[in-house]
């Protein structure tokens, strides 16, 4: 198994630990947690590509993928706080008023 | 300047005028530009006529403005002024202004007096675009435009949802006629390429005939003068129209409007010359008509519907003469009629003015000493009406008879009967309303009687000039007039010794109808009421006016409301298109109450519906692509 190869399974494997995490866990900071997994499996692939091909594109956009998470968890953060602190639990399960 | 433009043009700035400031500026002005630019509009063709007769005898023509040029054909609304077109506009704006003066003091204290000042220029505007247009499709914007002014004036007081109704059945039964008239329009375009009215008279006369029958054209047109001129089977708008201002019946269900068939079928001599089975139809719908109108005039007791059928009588009369050939004589009568109707409308104005609102005969009498002015001007116009000689009516009446005998071209004694039967008829119950109305002992309400007054100068100097004119207006030859335009037809010659003793006859006819009318009616009602216990059915049949609404209630009516009603409505509206849009509603609804269970508030399901949908896309797209 080369270099390459290796490098993409690891981030099909972290991409896939990051989505059944977020599918079956409860807890709303585990399941960001979760996420951030999935966006490093995505992160770790485009790096192995652009040093395969030997361009700088697949660099730059982690750069603003970088950009976009540290904005997202920005957001998300506050949310899970505010949220936890109305029912005092991290269960989503209690956050579903929406359905319909 | 172009005058005949002009002529048209200042009625429609009246209503502009009126139509936009009227209210504004208050009643002074509305009078001054009301009756002030058709005044204006009367003495430019005065002016035109006094230039037509200094010519050499050819049409002035001018063309306003072209309207459209579609391939090598031009459509101009073009201005013809020949003869027959400056007795028309004489009259429409003559009597017209009359008219107007008239209604200044008629309509003096109705709330809404620029409207109706506005409304009867714009009459005006559309009825010299019929009387000048050179082509049939101005003639036809004319047409429909006077159809919409009367509409609008016979619904004038559209509060009472009785006169409204009258207004849309004369929109509605007009309708009928119009498509008769497209009709006829579409064909001659068709076939000769033009619609100017000189020119389709020429393709005629010339020697070689257009591909399609006059006839075919003749009466597709007349279809559409019986409609605007009320001739039977279309006759039955006018006497409704009744329900509009009295000045306005004078104006356009007497004088003007009504007479646009007359004029119709007169500019277009060149075609019905050549088409003896519409002239023939015209004869048969023209006496039938005058017959009928003047039976059911005669037990008519509302004093506006006598006049009413009256005016079908003779409007009847006139047609009678255009199926003989005798186009001049219906022009004829079409101008003397124009006085004493509109005389006689207006003087009905004024007794009901004077009553205060009362307009059944039975309820009058005795006005004669209370109203003199009335009464006499009055009295001329029926006399004019019955055909007493020297006055107007008895001219054009009495060559409308001889031709009627006597025409190469249609005349037989047993229209002559008829139609004299129908001048008979028509002395007695004009002279019946006279009696009526001023001369039996009366019949009013104290309360009434105290109230009666004669009417203001305004209205009673125009009926004075009306009765004038009524009087002398036959002395005006307008067939010699007319003849290098309208054709006289020969008479039979084996008939012309007839011709003295049959003016006789007519003068005889009048007076027993006068001597029958006096034996009846001298002593008040009670001798008509003996003689309609007498004949019950007869009375009845009269009186219902032979119950033609009722026919079309239930063969017309009844039959378009039930298909308007359960097929239109019920399964068109209610099913179809109502049923079709609340389906796609309900649909909707429904299968979003479905997919509404999907939203059950669990995060991680959301999740897995995602993820399974990327999954579904991915492997799609690795299938087929």
């Amino acid at each position: 198994m080369d270099r390459v190869q290796f490098l993409v399974a690891l981030s099909v494997a972290l991409f896939v630990v990051g989505l059944v995490g977020v599918i079956i866990r409860r807890n709303a900071l585990v399941m960001l947690m979760c996420m951030e997994l999935m966006l490093n499996g995505v992160i770790l692939s485009l790096v192995t590509f652009a040093q395969q091909t030997g361009t700088v594109s697949g660099a730059v956009l982690v750069f603003l993928i970088f950009v976009v998470a540290a904005a997202e968890i920005a957001i998300a953060i506050p949310i899970v706080l505010l949220l936890s602190r109305q029912r005092k639990t991290l269960d989503v399960e209690a956050y579903s008023e929406l359905k319909g | 300047m172009n005058l005949l433009t002009v002529i048209v043009l200042l009625p429609l700035a009246g209503f502009v005028l009126n139509g936009l400031l009227g209210q504004r500026l208050g009643k002074p002005f509305v009078s001054i530009v009301g009756c002030g630019l058709p005044i204006l509009a009367f003495l430019a063709a005065v002016r035109s006529f006094l230039l037509l007769q200094g010519g050499d005898g050819t049409a002035l023509v001018e063309t306003a403005y072209t309207w459209a040029i579609v391939g090598d054909f031009s459509f101009d609304i073009s201005l013809y002024f020949d003869r027959l077109s400056a007795v028309m506009t004489l009259i429409v704006t003559g009597v017209g202004s009359l008219i107007h003066v008239y209604s200044t003091g008629y309509m003096k204290d109705d709330a809404s007096y620029a409207r109706y000042f506005a409304y009867l220029n714009v009459f005006l505007f559309f009825m010299l675009m019929l009387v000048l247009g050179r082509s049939l499709l101005v003639c036809f914007v004319g047409w429909e435009g006077v159809g919409l002014a009367s509409y609008l004036l016979i619904g004038f007081w559209f509060e009472d949802p009785e006169k409204a109704a009258a207004g849309k059945k004369a929109f509605i039964t007009n309708r009928v006629g119009d498509a008769g008239f497209l009709l006829g329009m579409f064909l001659v375009y068709h076939t000769l390429g033009t619609l100017e009215m000189d020119r389709i008279n020429a393709a005629y006369s010339g020697d070689v005939l257009p591909a399609v029958s006059a006839s075919l054209v003749g009466i597709l047109l007349f279809i559409g003068a019986m409609g605007k001129s009320a001739q039977i089977p279309l006759h039955v708008w006018l006497p409704d129209a009744m329900a509009g201002p009295t000045p306005v019946s004078a104006l356009i269900h007497a004088a003007t409007m009504v007479t646009a068939g007359v004029y119709l079928v007169a500019r277009l001599n060149g075609v019905y010359l050549h088409a003896p089975e519409a002239s023939q139809l015209i004869t048969v719908i023209g006496a039938s008509t005058a017959f009928f109108a003047a039976t059911v005039a005669i037990v008519q007791t509302d004093i506006k519907k006598v006049l009413a059928y009256s005016t079908l009588s003779q409007l009847g009369f006139m047609f009678v003469a255009l199926g003989v050939g005798a186009y001049g004589v219906a022009v004829f009568h079409l101008y003397t009629h124009a006085f004493f109707k509109a005389c006689l409308f207006l003087g009905a104005g004024s007794v009901i003015h004077a009553l205060s609102g009362e307009q059944d005969i039975r309820r009058m009498g005795g006005l004669a000493k209370k109203i003199p002015v009335t009464f006499v001007t009055f009295a001329v116009a029926t006399a004019a009406i019955a055909g007493i000689p020297p006055l107007a009516g008895f001219f054009s009446k009495d060559e409308i008879l001889w031709f009627a005998f006597s025409s190469e071209t249609g005349g037989s004694t047993l229209l002559w009967l008829v139609m004299s039967g129908t001048a008979l008829m028509t002395a007695f119950y004009m002279f019946r309303l006279l009696w009526l109305t001023f001369l039996t002992p009366s019949r009013m309400s104290h309360e009434t009687e105290h109230h009666v007054h004669e009417s203001p100068f305004s209205m009673t100097g125009v009926l004075i000039v009306l009765a004038i004119l009524s009087a002398i207006g036959g002395f005006v030859s307008i067939p010699h007039f007319l003849e290098p335009l309208l054709p006289m037809p020969t008479a039979r010659e084996a008939l012309e010794h007839y011709e003295t003793s049959l003016i006789v006859l007519s003068v005889v006819l009048a007076v027993v109808g006068l001597a029958g009318a006096v034996f009846v009616y001298r002593a008040g009602l009670a001798r008509a009421d003996a003689l309609a216990a007498r004949f019950p059915r007869l009375h009845r049949l009269l009186s219902g006016k032979y119950f033609v609404d009722e026919l079309y209630d239930a063969v017309l009516r009844r039959p378009l409301h039930w298909i308007s009603d359960r097929i239109f409505l019920g399964i068109g509206d209610r099913f179809l298109i109502d049923g079709s849009l609340n389906g796609m509603a309900a649909l909707a609804q429904r299968a979003a109450g479905r997919l509404s269970r999907v939203e059950t508030g669990s995060l991680q399901l959301y999740v897995l519906f995602a993820v399974l949908g990327v999954v579904a896309c991915l492997a799609w797209m690795w299938r087929n692509g």
